[in-house]
């Protein structure tokens, strides 16, 4: 996997994106059982992906949805507009 | 990005059907000091916000502010799902039945639509962050008056729950506020 911060931000986006879509699709053929494996094997993908990036770069998510290390990693900066300070 | 969790911040369990009381809840779902301008307000202003503590301040509340619309979209569901034609009408909910009829529309309890003008972003984070303060303290008296005309349990204790969050959230913006006024003085020596 790459270390470089937008690149991962890039991969997670794209594998997020797969399940997106095929969770639009699952909501309307919730009996497709090759959708539904591909979801699954997306939706671990993703999990492993966000975990790896925010081993390294913090949070992701709020409201419990990720470990924060001391001090409150939350409020640091880039947030997403901020693309002028997010590094490559 | 928004993800979907899929239950409600604080348990909405209403057994009584009570049209008349769904009509003052949704209100606080589409009226002028409700959940929807509540989110939409923070979550905009969080742009023009120059430290990383006002932003996430604004991103965390205008978020959980869309839980608290839901929790209110929930509430005015329950008591409206098994209403009869008589109790609407005897409610004086005929104007709203015709428009919608048990469909959740955001707009104040009396039929007028939703409508960003309830709201400011003013790019000044000073200007936007006194809103916030008002804005907390005005659901807060809302919620106030829906406990005054609430006698249900049921209603009584979601809204007990959503009170006190506007409590919290008026206290971290005011001392998001605090924290704004040492940036723009120090902006100012330096
Ligand atoms: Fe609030």
């Amino acid at each position: 996997m790459s270390d470089n911060r937008t690149e991962m931000l890039n991969q997670i986006r794209a594998i997020e994106f797969m399940a997106v879509e095929l969770n639009l699709y699952l909501d309307t053929h919730p009996n497709d059982q090759r959708a539904l494996n591909e979801y699954n094997y997306y939706t671990r993908q993703l999990m492993g992906a966000k975990n790896e990036y925010e081993r390294r770069y913090g949070p992701l998510s709020n409201f419990g949805g990720s470990f924060s290390r001391y001090p409150w990693q939350w409020i640091e900066e880039p947030w997403p507009w901020q693309q002028d300070i997010i590094p490559d | 990005m928004w993800f979907y969790e899929k239950k409600t911040q604080y348990p909405v369990k209403i057994k009584k059907t009570d049209p008349r009381m769904a009509k003052y809840i949704l209100s606080q779902y589409g009226g002028p000091d409700g959940e929807l301008a509540a989110s939409l307000r923070y979550l905009s202003q969080r742009y023009a916000m120059p430290t990383p503590e006002a932003i996430a301040t604004l991103n965390d509340i205008g978020t959980e502010e869309l839980a608290h619309f839901e929790m209110i979209g929930s509430m005015v569901y329950q008591l409206t799902k098994d209403a009869s034609i008589e109790q609407i009408k005897a409610t004086d909910n005929g104007v709203y039945y015709t428009d919608h009829d048990k469909g959740i529309y955001p707009s104040t309890g009396t039929g007028v639509p939703f409508n960003a003008a309830y709201i400011q972003s003013k790019g000044d984070p000073m200007a936007d962050i006194h809103e916030d303060m008002a804005a907390e303290q005005k659901a807060r008296a809302t919620y106030e008056h829906l406990l005054d005309l609430a006698d249900d349990p049921d209603v009584m204790e979601p809204l007990k729950f959503l009170r006190e969050r506007e409590i919290v959230h008026f206290q971290r913006f005011g001392e998001v506020m605090d924290k704004l006024q040492e940036y723009l003085n120090s902006k100012k020596y330096f």
